[in-house]
């Protein structure tokens, strides 16, 4: 199926696979690192067991997620050399330090005092346990700050020379790392993390309100408190989270017009009144958008916050600068949607929670229990949009993708992208399921940390594990 | 924009140690994988993971600044030496996939086989690898340019597959060390046969790689036979002989940190042999550091960091080792 292929498509392909699948635990871990800081932090305020309830439960859960991050991240740091090795020589100047930097102020921290934070509550005491506990929130959050400062630069790239062998050099590091897109980017990555958290432990709440309430029972303390949390949440970061996006959106419109074109729909410029396309079906070959759905003249509206404001459409970017349309178009699209669907679970959850009936209400357990994967789908929908909106492009405007990749034979990287699938299904699907299984349980007043917990377990699960293989015995 | 010759110099110093911190702290853990099947499932299986479940992700973490550190201070050599090795590269971060896993997966299970097969295969594999990337840069490639102009199994040879085969039984050794060091009872009696074992395993293939990288190359055996070569290399040899008659003597008198830091001081010389081995070249025979260094403003903007944040992360890390230090039960830390 390799066959025609190029080296080069595959090479993109096996990129999007590992760090698509690699994301969606950085997008929950580094919310969930939060949560548990504050889960902690109450805990110790308030001295009420049903925080270190929810801090137990949690962590058991982030334990996991976290590992899973962590080896499909290292992954991620050798694949640039592997697969993009004239990118990572050309580039490398400037974005080799930041990288470092990453893996100095974040990665040591992280895995420095998870340890700590698992196995050290008993060792350390209460105070020094929630120092760590909050170092490690910290470092998800500076190794967020320098991957985007990477690939914010990747996309607006300012403060950089470049030299007679081809190399990019930094003329100006700070110019390099506040670049125009990074703030907005940064700002809507945490968001999408703490929203996308607030989706998970929201929907567990859920679901654990639905179990009760159809067996006829009272509902746990510690499921009502997470459920409030994470409703609040939602309430509060899905309307900023709308707000950062639009924000962003301009933000790009200023210094990357060509992607704005393409998730827009907009193959033709207009000089005012451009209409704003809610669907459609882009035809890159004919440079139109086919079966239509569109509002007149909002479009300028949107953009630009003038119905008599000129749009740029993909007529005015050369053939050869142009994105194909479908990715950023309909990602774009699906990440929208989501975010509307957020906006509408977090103020329902706000006018239950205002009438006193935020636990009773079922149909919203039902929307909560079932947007509990959607900040994921949202997260990666927003970097497929971001990142097929760069295309052509690795760095933007200055380095094409077709010019980036490592000169390796199709079919080494089709038997690396090949095993890449097999593992990460097997091996990441079996944590998923381990995730599932600790999320069916109740938090309940006697609930156990990681490090007790694993050597009473043994042995005692119900043999339903997943993946595993009974041999005849 | 060429690098600083000075700070390309104090760069390949700050790398070589972060692949040598690596190399014996997740060693011993990769090590312990490659133990795994001869210990008995049970009590000793789970004594000897908890003594590294704390601290085996922030060592795994110097392999992180070790490639990272390369890609920025070096990118060139990065970029052509990367897919030189691409298919043991691949099979190295498969293998510790399963290794890290396995660590939370294991405890998730009943079919705990399934995971300490994962921990034992995914260890040895990405052991064996290494052993495999380092000979395979040892032996140089074929570069083209600013780019690895070779084929695909290039890096698959003899001496590959020795250097593969040499750094599973070195980290095997250090996996039985540590026990000895952090374990008592029948778990540290069945230690120290395997660091007998892992021993001789070890200076065997210290003395086989040894006697076979001077000859890959003649930059190697001019370093190691001709003046002036010969009077920085000639003491290296020599200490490995003292560092091997030491740690059998300690093994003997049952010491239980002594073999542990010999064993670590073996490691430090075929170290400094395999780096008096490759100077200058960061590409042997190709390219060296200076040419493949980064742009000098990018040396220092790094070495800022490195400077105020490596002793932070130094004193943290040594924080957690004296935190869970002691010896270790089957029941794991408290």
């Amino acid at each position: 199926m390799f066959d025609d292929m190029s080296a080069l498509s595959l090479a993109r392909f096996q990129f999007a696979f590992t760090v698509s699948f690699h994301f969606i635990f950085p997008a929950f871990s580094i919310g969930l690192a939060s949560y548990l800081a504050v889960l902690e932090g109450l805990w110790l305020k308030t001295g009420r067991d049903v925080y270190l309830q929810l801090f137990r439960y949690w962590l058991k859960i982030f334990a996991i997620a976290f590992g899973m991050g962590v080896v499909s991240g290292i992954v991620m740091a050798y694949q640039f050399g592997s697969n993009w090795s004239v990118f990572s020589d050309r580039a490398g100047p400037v974005i080799g330090p930041l990288m470092a930097y990453e893996v100095l102020s974040a990665f040591f921290l992280e895995s420095g005092f998870l340890g700590v934070m698992l196995f050290g509550l008993d060792r350390v005491g209460k105070k020094l346990h929630f120092l760590a506990t909050c170092l490690v929130a910290f470092g998800t959050t500076v190794s967020a700050f320098w991957i985007i400062v990477v690939n914010s630069w990747m996309q607006t790239p300012q403060g950089y020379g470049i030299a007679p062998n081809g190399q990019f050099y930094a003329t100006d590091w700070l110019a390099v790392v506040f670049n125009p897109s990074m703030p907005y980017r940064l700002a809507h990555t945490l968001l999408g993390a703490y929203l996308t958290t607030a989706l998970v432990v929201g929907a567990v709440g859920a679901f654990h309100l639905l179990k009760d309430r159809r067996l006829g029972r009272a509902a746990q303390p510690a499921t009502k408190i997470m459920f409030a949390m994470a409703m609040g949440m939602v309430a509060v970061t899905a309307p900023l989270q709308i707000f950062a996006g639009h924000e962003h959106g301009v933000n790009t419109l200023q210094h990357q017009p060509a992607k704005i074109a393409a998730m827009e729909g907009h193959y033709e410029s207009h000089d005012r009144a451009a209409p704003l396309i809610l669907f459609g079906v882009p035809d890159d070959a004919a440079q139109v958008m086919r079966h239509k759905v569109e509002i007149p003249a909002i479009g300028s509206l949107v953009l630009k916050h003038s119905i008599e404001a000129p749009t740029t459409g993909l007529d005015k970017v050369a053939p050869e600068n142009r994105a194909k349309v479908a990715f950023p178009f309909y990602a774009f699209r699906v990440m929208v949607g989501l975010g509307l669907l957020m906006l509408l679970l977090g103020g329902w959850a706000a006018f239950n929670a205002v009438r006193g009936r935020l636990f009773d209400n079922a149909w919203h357990h039902r929307l909560a229990l079932a947007m509990g994967p959607a900040g994921f789908v949202a997260v990666l929908a927003g970097w497929i949009t971001t990142e097929t909106g760069r295309q052509p492009f690795t760095v933007f405007g200055l380095m094409r993708t077709a010019e980036s990749a490592s000169p390796l034979a199709a079919p080494a990287v089709a038997a690396s992208l090949i095993a890449f699938i097999i593992v990460y299904f097997f091996v990441f699907g079996v944590g998923t399921w381990f995730i599932l299984k600790l999320m069916a349980g109740e938090p309940n007043p006697g609930e156990q940390g990681p490090s007790k917990e694993q050597a009473a377990d043994v042995g005692s699960l119900p043999p339903d594990a997943p993946f595993g293989f009974q041999l005849a015995e | 924009m060429p690098g600083d010759p000075f700070l390309t110099l104090v760069w390949a110093g700050i790398i070589g140690t972060a692949i040598f911190i690596y190399v014996v702290t997740d060693g011993f853990d990769l090590g312990i994988g490659i133990l795994f099947p001869v210990m008995a499932p049970g009590a000793e299986r789970e004594t000897a993971i908890a003594t590294i479940k704390p601290v085996w992700d922030a060592n795994q973490t110097w392999l992180v600044l070790g490639g990272g550190g390369v890609f920025a201070a070096f990118p060139l050599a990065y970029a052509i030496l990367m897919p030189a090795v691409y298919a043991p590269l691949i099979a190295m971060l498969l293998g510790l996939i399963f290794r890290g896993v396995a660590f939370k997966y294991r405890a998730r299970t009943t079919r705990i086989w399934l995971w300490d097969f994962a921990f034992f295969g995914g260890s040895t594999l990405a052991a064996f690898a290494q052993g495999v990337i380092l000979g395979a840069i040892l032996q140089g490639v074929k570069v083209d340019g600013r780019s690895y102009a070779g084929g695909w199994w290039d890096w698959l040879s003899p001496f590959s597959l020795l250097t593969g085969a040499s750094v599973v039984a070195a980290y095997a050794l250090l996996g039985a060390c540590w026990l000895i060091w952090r374990t008592e009872g029948a778990v540290q009696d069945h230690a120290y046969r395997m660091a007998w074992r892992g021993g001789a395993a070890s200076i065997a293939a210290i003395a086989a790689v040894s006697l076979a990288t001077p000859f890959l190359n003649h930059d190697y055996f001019s370093h190691w036979f001709e003046v002036p070569g010969l009077y920085y290399s000639a003491p290296v040899p020599i200490l490995v002989a003292v560092a091997g008659i030491a740690f059998i003597r300690a093994l003997k008198r049952r010491a239980e940190v002594a073999p542990f830091l010999l064993a670590q001081a073996l490691f430090l010389l075929t170290f400094i042999g395999l780096g008096i081995s490759i100077f200058p070249w960061a590409v042997p025979g190709q390219v060296t550091i200076w040419q493949a260094a980064t742009a000098a403003n990018a040396q220092a903007f790094m070495l800022v960091g490195v400077g105020a944040l490596l002793p932070v992360i130094l004193g943290y890390t040594g924080y957690a080792y004296w935190l869970f230090r002691g010896k270790v039960g089957a029941e794991g830390y408290a």
